[in-house]
């Protein structure tokens, strides 16, 4: 197992450096960080002294990937822009945004309210969209079915910010139940997160619950439920004991993947609801164009991914014993 | 009126998209193993339903993809002819009224008055504040409040009449068309239809387009005269935007998929059939760009893309005269990127078939019959992996035109000044905050993307069915069946 768990992790080393380098060729050489910084002050009225000053600051005035003039063969690679704008990733240091803030500090403080929305979000929402599911499954080709179907169909159909704008005028401004946006720590948070989980969850059940319920229909016809059925059990039981336990495999280590990037937060969310998490900074980044930022959740993104890819593998061995690691 | 055509590229690709659909329609049509599985999507009502209101979207997003520049008036003879700068399309000229018609500001759907009081001198020379009168929307009314209910009941069932007729001709023509073909008389054909007893669910398609026809009917009628889902803080009809925002969600739907396609199933045939390094370098390329988070890759990507177009016009400005043809570029290359984004499943999907087949008796023997490569996967291999591909391009479209809007708000959508769903939204987002509410531009855009995409996502479910082999065999008994599994 701990062989397994290491071969798996060694096997994401590859795909690291690939995104890294993936990023700093769209970052640096699509574009040089000279048209970076004439975009950034103003395409007409800019004088060459501006553009040298704007990529000074931003250590954006070495090399691209060798610095010939440095003492050194150390010093020749590593005093570069790949060097320190993107090997410096690994260690994760991301240097400073455009306002002068430190991006790891920025980040390590940020990615609480993220994890507070998105957190909630996955652990109810999963709860929701399993017994949603279930129940439809119970009155599989019945009227219920057929309009719990429609039902998912139609709300996966309705895009993310609607339920947002919707949800905030129902409840916030009409009904004056919760703030409609705004954040606050400790445990006034919970009067700000009411709305954001919920929405959250209600705007993910369409598609969850209708990939959910083939699960289950996937399951239920399957030659043991049939022999559970024969052996005289009913219906609840042969769902509940046999059924859900085995479409919980699918469904599991299909959330699973999700859990790491939970900390990066939602971006449409965030924005709408004043949250201070990774989601707002990251738009107000893509906004204000600060690629510093862009570039390091760029990166943060994809190693999170891969240890929800890490983690899913593990969670497969653990989950379904008919998995074997070679 | 003297005019010049212009192709803008996505116009291009919009077209031969179509031509392409022909071509396969065509192709199919003398096949009749390919004919049975559309047989089937025929056969679903709910298939047909979602297909003819997809269809009034796609007539709108067609006209709006023919584009021309007018003669300026008014030129000396003899001069070098000089062009408009504004680009229209078909639908511009359909739609010539509403685009016309613009308002000083605000108005609610089917007002006669703006939103906002104004200080208006009265008659005797004294000043109030009033809400003025609007100069398009129910100009035609001499005193509002006495003539608009009528006015507008009046119209909306003229309209609906209008539809009614209309469809009563083509319904005619329907069953005709079907008597001669089923060598029956009109009379047993149309209670046939109405029965469901025919083979193709007709009663249904034509259920469907009598509320088509006479929704059309009324909105014709009603937008004539009135604004019906209001005007936006300049001025302009919001009914006109949605109509525009229709193209580019299309746009996006089809072309990234049209864009990724070729990579998508060169790569993941040669991944799955050759094996080996090849192998390994595709899967290394899909599984890293798999790994960044979508949102993010593409908006670095569009980042990327801005400061580029900036730069050649910068260098060059002759090389986008217009707006549009701006807007239009960077329409194409958000295409383009979100294709990268997208084709890494598809690739994947196709990589895994492509083994099982592999392993199959027939390609074993091809093999040993000496049959090339190059041979083998184009005559035995792809035909097999058509239904992936189709089903996937069907399914995927729905969640294209979502994440437009999202990509839009985000700020690396297409350009603020093409009109779409995200950008509707994105303004109508402020104007929710005002007191009162504007919420009819975001209700216009709610309408238009929820039909859009829910037809979608329905017609998606019925090739899917009709395709997948899976699904057609493991498929409990959805819907309406009896009997209980």
């Amino acid at each position: 197992m701990t062989a397994y768990i290491i071969r798996r992790a060694l096997y994401a080393i590859p795909i690291l450096i690939g995104v890294n380098i993936f990023t700093f060729l769209l970052f640096f050489i699509v574009n040089t960080p000279d048209d970076m910084a004439r975009m950034h002050l103003g395409l007409k009225r800019v004088t060459p002294e501006a553009v040298a000053k704007w990529k000074q600051e931003r250590g954006y005035d070495k090399p691209v990937a060798f610095n010939a003039a440095a003492p050194g063969l150390t010093d020749k690679l590593t005093q570069t822009i790949f060097f320190e704008k993107s090997v410096r990733m690994f260690a994760l240091d991301f240097g400073a945004a455009d306002d002068g803030r430190n991006i790891a500090r920025e980040i390590k403080t940020r990615m609480w309210p993220s994890l507070a929305v998105a957190l909630p979000v996955f652990v109810v929402g999963l709860a929701v969209y399993i017994t949603f599911a279930l129940l439809v499954a119970f009155f599989r080709a019945t009227y219920i079915d057929f309009w719990g179907v429609v039902l998912c169909v139609a709300m996966m159909s309705i895009s993310a910010m609607f339920y947002i704008i919707g949800g905030q005028y129902l409840i916030s401004k009409l009904w004056h139940l919760v703030p409609i946006s705004g954040f606050q720590g400790g445990l006034d948070a919970g009067k700000f997160l009411v709305l954001p989980v919920a929405i959250g969850v209600v705007s993910g059940l369409g598609g969850a619950a209708r990939l959910y319920r083939t699960f289950f229909l996937e399951e239920i016809s399957k030659d043991y439920v049939r022999t559970a059925r024969a052996k005289g059990l009913s219906e609840g039981t042969v769902l509940f004991r046999h059924v859900l336990k085995n479409a919980m495999i699918p469904i599991l280590t299909g959330a699973v993947v999700a859990i790491p990037l939970l900390f990066m937060g939602s971006l449409i969310t965030e924005s709408f609801f004043g949250i201070p998490g990774l989601g707002s900074y990251t738009i107000d980044a893509i906004r204000s164009q600060d690629f510093g930022v862009v570039r390091s959740m760029v990166f943060i993104g994809s190693v999170l991914y891969i240890v929800g890819l890490l983690l899913t593998d593990i969670s497969y061995t653990l989950v379904d014993p008919r998995v074997r690691f070679e | 009126m003297p005019i010049t055509l212009v192709m803008l590229s996505t116009d291009w690709l919009v077209w031969l998209l179509v031509a392409a659909i022909v071509g396969f329609a065509f192709y199919v049509r003398r096949r009749e193993h390919l004919v049975e599985p559309w047989r089937r999507v025929l056969r679903s009502r709910s298939g047909m339903v979602s297909l003819l209101v997809l269809a009034v979207f796609v007539i709108v997003g067609l006209l709006d993809s023919v584009h021309f520049r007018q003669r300026l008036a008014g030129q000396p003879a003899g001069a070098k002819t000089a062009y408009a700068v504004d680009v229209l399309s078909l639908l511009d000229v359909v739609c010539e009224p509403l685009r016309q018609r613009r308002e000083k500001t605000y108005s609610a759907p089917f007002a006669t008055e703006l939103y906002a009081k104004e200080t208006m001198e009265l008659a005797d020379g004294r000043q109030a504040r009033e809400y003025p009168r609007l100069k398009h929307g129910g100009a035609h009314l001499k005193d509002p409040p006495s003539e608009f209910t009528r006015d507008v009941s009046r119209r909306a069932l003229g309209g609906a009449a209008g539809g009614v007729i209309a469809w009563l001709l083509v319904a005619a023509l329907v069953s005709a068309l079907l008597a001669h073909r089923h060598t029956l008389r009109v009379s047993e054909t149309w209670r046939r239809i109405w029965r469901g007893r025919m083979e193709v669910p007709w009663g249904a398609i034509l259920l469907t387009l009598l509320v088509l026809f006479m929704v059309g009917g009324v909105v014709f009628a009603l937008s004539a005269k009135y604004h019906i889902f209001g005007t936006d803080k300049v001025g302009n009809d919001v009914f006109y935007q949605a109509l525009k925002s229709v193209r580019t969600g299309l746009v996006i739907g089809t072309l990234t998929t049209l864009i990724m396609l070729p990579f998508a199933i060169a790569l993941g045939i040669m991944a799955g059939y050759f094996g080996g390094w090849l192998d390994d370098v595709i899967q290394y390329i899909y599984t890293t760009l798999n790994s960044i988070p979508g949102v993010l890759l593409i908006a670095a990507a569009v980042l990327m893309v801005q400061v580029y177009i900036d730069k050649r016009i910068a260098a060059n400005p002759e090389l986008l005269a217009t707006t549009a043809e701006r807007a239009d570029l960077r329409l194409l290359l958000l295409c383009v990127i979100l294709g990268v984004m997208t084709w890494t499943g598809l690739c994947r999907l196709l990589r895994g078939e492509t083994l099982k087949l592999k392993s199959l008796e027939y390609i074993q023997a091809a093999q040993a019959l000496g049959v090339r490569s190059l041979g083998i996967v184009t005559r035995h291999i792809l035909p097999n992996v058509t239904h992936i591909v189709l089903i996937t391009v069907v399914m995927e479209f729905s969640g294209l035109v979502l994440a437009e809007a999202v990509l839009s708000y985000v700020g690396v959508g297409v350009d603020p000044s093409m009109i779409s769903f995200g950008t509707m939204i994105n303004n109508a987002r402020l104007e929710m905050a005002r007191e009162p509410m504007v919420w009819w531009s975001l209700a216009a855009a709610f309408v238009f993307m929820f039909m859009m995409v829910l037809a979608a996502n329905l017609f998606a479910d019925a090739v899917r069915d009709a395709f997948d082999p899976r699904v057609r065999i493991a498929r409990a008994p959805a819907g309406l069946a009896p009997a209980k599994a």
